[in-house]
């Protein structure tokens, strides 16, 4: 091979203390597809960041085309022949394809007016070199992630892009529209074009990339060439590490079933989940991000209408309208985004955990403020919330103490059946061990858990039982002795056979 | 029926015209030009749509300065305020000078507008406070502004020079300067807008202002620019405005920024930004003065004036969106292979 275009070694990074990449290195040639893999969280994002100058470095050097660089903005990486395509595709959507590909330096005539035609001319040439029939007139607001993708190809194209880095541009593709997709990147390949591919897509690395490079925790764990690999050692490579024994998961007889989802379908989102969850136990569902786990969870609570398939709730079929038939069916969802979807923010803790059951306080139209603030207290208490006191804004908490508060919020509701989306992402060690020890305290309760999270530590460490998700399919179903890392990821990157 | 999937589908003209912006605001104005006309035949001369031009000029100068802010995602609520001040000081200052130069006098407006929207967008920009709050606050001030510079006191008719009334109402070139001006300041506006860079990164702005940054544009500068633009035009809206009512007083354009707003917002102007044309905001007060001019021919009582004016500024809007954008909706072809 030819000289490195890009060389990267001994990259660190942290934010606030916690460290997001280790001395990381990583290198590109032109005309080759590398693929950066690794489990969510492990520094994928944070490495490609740095690249297109959106963070910078700790420590570390970066060199392009044999030159040191400092990039201290992406505008700085762009006009180096840095190109980024995002999953979720950045366009103008009230400005048409030609505009957005040209935005910024729009051809123009003597004097600086636009020059429109020669725009529209110059469009349609890039698109027709991808093989994409699109009329360079229309609004992006009217393309499909597909095609937007494709514009932004183009973009990138047009600027002469010599290194193209392409996150997860496959995750919400169609497998035709992916087939398209792997057309243009090997004709860049083909062209000199340098490619960083991430994709969960075991398959696809094999398909397209010629090297791959996997991070772990944030730290460089090799770079190989494809042929040198299978899915196999990829996945020893992406997890191979030891299980730490934090998790104070008790052992509990599982009782009868209480919620029962039959084929439950939502077009778009996921299809044809099928499961059971029993009293007393904690149901771990596993995937990567995007799978479709959450829409589960939403759906099963009402946020989102099904569009197929029936809930069973103690054996009695329900039509969940909405999440206030879900809380009277004894059903709480602790969300995900607890700063969008859990809290509010600015109000004291004491009415955030009193929210959902505000009714049960009030008399002829008048709230029990006394009654509120005692039930306020109880549940605090019982989730061990530090603050200076229940009049304390939320706001002001630390992650930890936030995601407890969450957790009083719908422990008050006394649900008998409850879902929590990644109950400990970004909070403490400490807080992460005192969440998990609830967890379990409730199960021991009689309390049935549905537990979705990207953690396979702590999926491993706290379910009964794991389900795998993958592309809006079940994909896996372990039970607790027969479950490894690497038998879920591999359920949650490649197809499984299923009929 | 057989497709040729090779050429785009035929589309009968209705089809054709209903994907511009501009059809349905067209089609209500139309309709309600048919309607008004039965009811009073005067509504048809050629005098009462002169009149209906005059009435709107300044009104579109100053609509076409407010949407260039909202395709940005902000909205200059000040616009009233800046108009009664340049009003009262180049009043005052062409009183005292008599043989100033009327010209002159729009330039001195033009600048003044020029310091006070310099100061909204240093507001904005450099102290990063919301648009909506900024020029609430300058709304305020700038209006305040009238009462110390005036001491209450306004400047009457025959205070001022011939020359300079005449600036607005002469009619050298057959249609009052007025509405000339409003021509030619739409004209430059469309102009700026559509082919020059800085007039398209006023729609990547408010398109997609994180992504607008990455494409390398200084979103900074690009809003402090468009809220310098609309001081300038509230500049010339004042001088214009005084040489029309012949008249400076504490209050007036007091609650005009609201008729700009409805202007560019039934004019297909989308508030949330990133979109909105010339010729709709055009558009748009042409409606707007054609349901004032209409209600008050077709003697509906002042007391519902008020009323039906905002209904059928709602109806325009709502006949706009819900029917047309739907239409446009399933219009938008994607041509893929």
């Amino acid at each position: 091979m030819t000289d490195h275009i890009l060389l990267m070694s001994n990259i660190s990074k942290s934010f606030a203390g916690v460290h997001a990449l280790r001395g990381v290195s990583f290198d590109l040639y032109p005309g080759e597809v590398h693929a950066l893999l690794g489990e969510n969280g492990a520094g994928k994002s944070t490495l490609i960041k740095i690249i297109t100058g959106v963070h910078q470095p700790d420590s570390g050097e970066i060199t392009l085309n044999g030159q040191q660089i400092h990039l201290a903005n992406p505008l700085e990486s762009r006009q180096l022949g840095i190109a980024a395509i995002y999953q979720e595709p950045s366009l103008f959507p009230d400005l048409d394809i030609a505009e957005n590909i040209f935005v910024g330096r729009q051809p123009t005539r003597a004097g600086g007016q636009v020059a429109w035609s020669d725009m529209y001319r110059e469009a349609s040439k890039l698109l027709d070199s991808l093989g994409v029939h699109l009329e360079p007139r229309t609004k992006a607001r009217h393309l499909s992630v597909a095609q937007q993708q494709m514009v932004e190809i183009a973009r990138a194209l047009s600027v002469q892009a010599k290194i193209l880095i392409m996150d997860e541009p496959t995750s919400s593709l169609t497998l035709a529209e992916v087939d398209d997709l792997f057309r243009i990147v090997r004709q860049l390949r083909q062209a000199g074009t340098a490619i960083v591919f991430i994709s969960h897509r075991l398959e696809e690395l094999f398909e397209l990339a010629d090297r791959v490079t996997v991070l772990r925790d944030g730290a460089y764990v090799d770079t190989k060439l494809i042929s040198a690999v299978t899915t196999d050692s990829l996945i020893q490579m992406m997890v191979g590490r030891q299980l730490a024994d934090l998790f104070p998961k008790l052992a509990v007889e599982a009782g009868e079933v209480v919620l029962q989802v039959e084929g439950l379908s939502r077009d778009g989102a996921f299809q044809d989940v099928s499961f059971e969850l029993h009293r007393g136990e904690i149901l771990g569902m596993a995937g990567l991000v995007g799978a479709g786990r959450t829409d589960v969870a939403r759906a099963i609570f009402g946020v989102d209408a099904i569009s197929g398939g029936t809930i069973k709730i103690n054996g009695q079929p329900v039509t969940i309208t909405g999440p206030q038939k879900a809380m009277q069916l004894g059903l709480a969802y602790v969300p995900e985004d607890r700063q969008h979807h859990g809290l509010i923010l600015p109000m004291r803790i004491s009415y955030n955990i009193t929210l959902p059951i505000l009714s049960e306080f009030a008399k002829q139209g008048w709230l029990d403020t006394d009654q509120e603030q005692q039930s306020a207290a109880a549940s605090a208490t019982q989730m061990e919330v530090k603050a200076a006191g229940l009049w304390q804004r939320v706001r002001e908490l630390s992650g930890g103490n936030q995601q407890k508060v969450v957790l009083a919020k719908w422990l008050a509701t006394k649900p008998r059946i409850l879902i929590l989306d990644e109950p400990t992402r970004g909070i403490d060690v400490g807080t992460k061990a005192a969440v998990h020890g609830l967890m379990s305290e409730l199960a021991a309760q009689g309390m049935a858990i549905l537990m979705i999270s990207s953690e396979l530590p702590e999926i491993l460490g706290m379910s009964d039982r794991i389900l795998v998700m993958r592309e809006g399919r079940l994909t896996g179903h372990f039970s607790r002795a027969e479950a490894t890392q690497e038998k879920i990821m591999l359920a949650a990157t490649q197809a499984v056979e299923q009929v | 029926m057989t497709t040729q999937p090779s050429t785009p589908p035929r589309q009968s003209i209705f089809l054709t015209l209903a994907r511009f912006r501009e059809v349905g605001i067209s089609i209500f104005i139309v309709l309600l030009m048919i309607i008004v006309s039965l009811r009073s035949p005067n509504f048809l001369s050629l005098e009462n749509f002169r009149d209906i031009l005059l009435n709107i000029s300044i009104l579109a100068i100053v609509a076409l300065a407010q949407t260039m802010v909202i395709i940005t995602r902000g909205i200059d609520l000040s616009v009233g305020s800046m108009i009664g001040l340049v009003a009262m000081m180049v009043s005052f200052v062409v009183t005292e000078n008599q043989a100033m130069s009327p010209w002159l006098a729009l330039l001195l407006g033009m600048a003044i507008g020029f310091g006070l929207g310099c100061f909204n967008g240093f507001i904005i920009t450099a102290g990063g406070v919301p648009p909506i709050i900024a020029t609430l606050g300058t709304l305020s001030i700038y209006r305040g502004t009238v009462f110390l510079y005036s001491q209450g006191t306004w400047v009457n008719a025959f205070e001022m020079p011939q020359s300079f009334k005449l600036l607005a109402k002469g009619t050298p070139l057959g249609l009052p300067n007025l509405v000339i001006f409003a021509l030619v300041i739409a004209a430059i506006i469309y102009y700026f807008l559509n082919y020059t860079r800085p007039g398209r990164d006023i729609y990547a702005v408010g398109s997609n202002p994180d992504a607008a940054k990455v494409a390398g544009i200084r979103v900074q500068r690009i809003i402090f620019m468009v809220y310098v633009i609309s001081g300038v035009l509230c500049g010339l809206a004042g001088v214009l405005w005084a040489s029309r009512f012949e008249a400076a007083q504490t209050n007036t354009a007091l609650g005009f920024e609201l008729q700009t707003v409805a202007a560019s917002v039934v004019g297909g102007v989308n508030i949330f930004g990133g979109s909105g044309t010339v010729s709709g905001v055009l558009l748009g007060a042409l409606l707007l003065g054609i349901i004032n001019n209409a209600l008050t021919l077709i003697r509906i009582s002042p007391f519902w004036q008020l009323a039906a004016q905002g209904a059928l500024i709602l109806l325009a809007v709502i006949v706009d969106s819900v029917i047309l954008r739907r239409l446009q909706q399933t219009l938008s072809v994607r041509k893929t292979a």
